[in-house]
């Protein structure tokens, strides 16, 4: 095999980065447990989830070796996450009330 | 010899990979995008309805299947890494012994899943209805653990058909490693899983 000739072996940063996962997959664990509104464990728990998404990204599938590639795929994805957000203020307006609301009617 | 003599003429006609990447591992990225969608959009459903909805149940009263389940995952992506360092160094029996490592991993998560599945089966939860609040629940869970599940199992498929190949010498370290980028993926799908529909809803 041609590339077997001069290989150099990523182990050590593949279980560096493996570690820093399992971190702060814990710390997310941790923060379940924790005495916090529901609205500020999602939003810690949705940033550590990207912080562990974009390790994967960068370093277990090598995007951080080929920046071309890296802007494509997060400018079509983030774009396509931002493009879905557009309903949330109607999840809102279903639970606060007005107008239209079956809950505010009661 | 320049890169046209050795093209036979034809180089004119010939375009250079998009980002450098070949073809084969552009289309899974591609594939990757498109399933990113795919699951961001029962994510965000899921969170709509979640959000919506006073009576959400909170059924999830320990998190060790579910710590187990993401410890596993996340060890069977250092695992699919290390099958592909070895095929890159020319290491083939070592490589094909990581990749059905990494295979066996998904099989013991998904048999996990399938074990918390039946508990939750057990305590009265279907796709309509639950002893604990809306019957949306069942449905949003099912729907997203169980899509997750399928890229699991398929994945397993996939790494033992890989492998088996890669032991015959029909394949090569580049297709470990395309396999290889979907298992990650997976991986990854897992990480907002846990948090968003786990975590949150955890009995305290």
């Amino acid at each position: 095999m041609a590339m077997a000739e001069g290989h150099k072996s990523n182990a050590g940063r593949y279980v560096m980065v493996y570690i820093c996962i399992l971190a702060i997959a814990c710390l997310q664990f941790v923060i379940a447990y924790s005495n916090i509104t529901a609205s500020q464990m999602f939003a810690r728990m949705l940033f550590l989830a990207v912080v562990e998404a974009a390790l994967a990204l960068l370093f277990f599938m090598h995007l951080s070796d080929n920046h071309g590639l890296l802007w494509f795929v997060v400018v079509f994805t983030v774009f396509v996450l931002l493009a879905m957000q557009y309903g949330w203020t109607d999840s809102f307006r279903e639970l606060l009330g007005a107008p239209w609301s079956s809950y505010s009617k009661s | 010899m320049s890169h046209a003599d050795t093209m036979g003429g034809h180089a004119g006609v010939m375009e250079k990979p998009a980002f450098s990447v070949p073809a084969k591992k552009m289309a899974m990225w591609l594939f990757i995008i498109a399933d990113t969608a795919t699951f961001a959009g029962c994510l965000v459903a899921y969170g709509f309805l979640r959000n919506a909805t006073p009576d959400w149940p909170r059924p999830f009263h320990s998190i060790t299947n579910v710590v187990l389940m993401t410890f596993i995952l996340v060890t069977s992506s250092l695992t699919m890494l290390l099958a592909i360092d070895a095929a890159k160094a020319g290491e083939k029996a070592k490589a094909l012994q990581w990749t059905m490592i990494t295979a066996g991993a998904g099989v013991l998560f998904a048999l996990l899943h399938i074990r918390e599945w039946l508990g939750l089966i057990g305590e009265g939860m279907t796709l309509l209805k639950n002893p604990w609040g809306t019957g949306l629940f069942g449905a949003a869970f099912f729907s997203i653990t169980g899509l997750h599940l399928l890229h699991v199992t398929g994945g397993v498929i996939a790494l033992v058909a890989v492998g088996i190949r890669y032991k015959g010498g029909r394949y090569n370290a580049d297709d470990l490693e395309i396999t290889g980028l979907y298992w990650h993926f997976v991986d990854l799908v897992w990480m907002f899983v846990v948090p968003l529909v786990y975590l949150l809803n955890l009995s305290h």
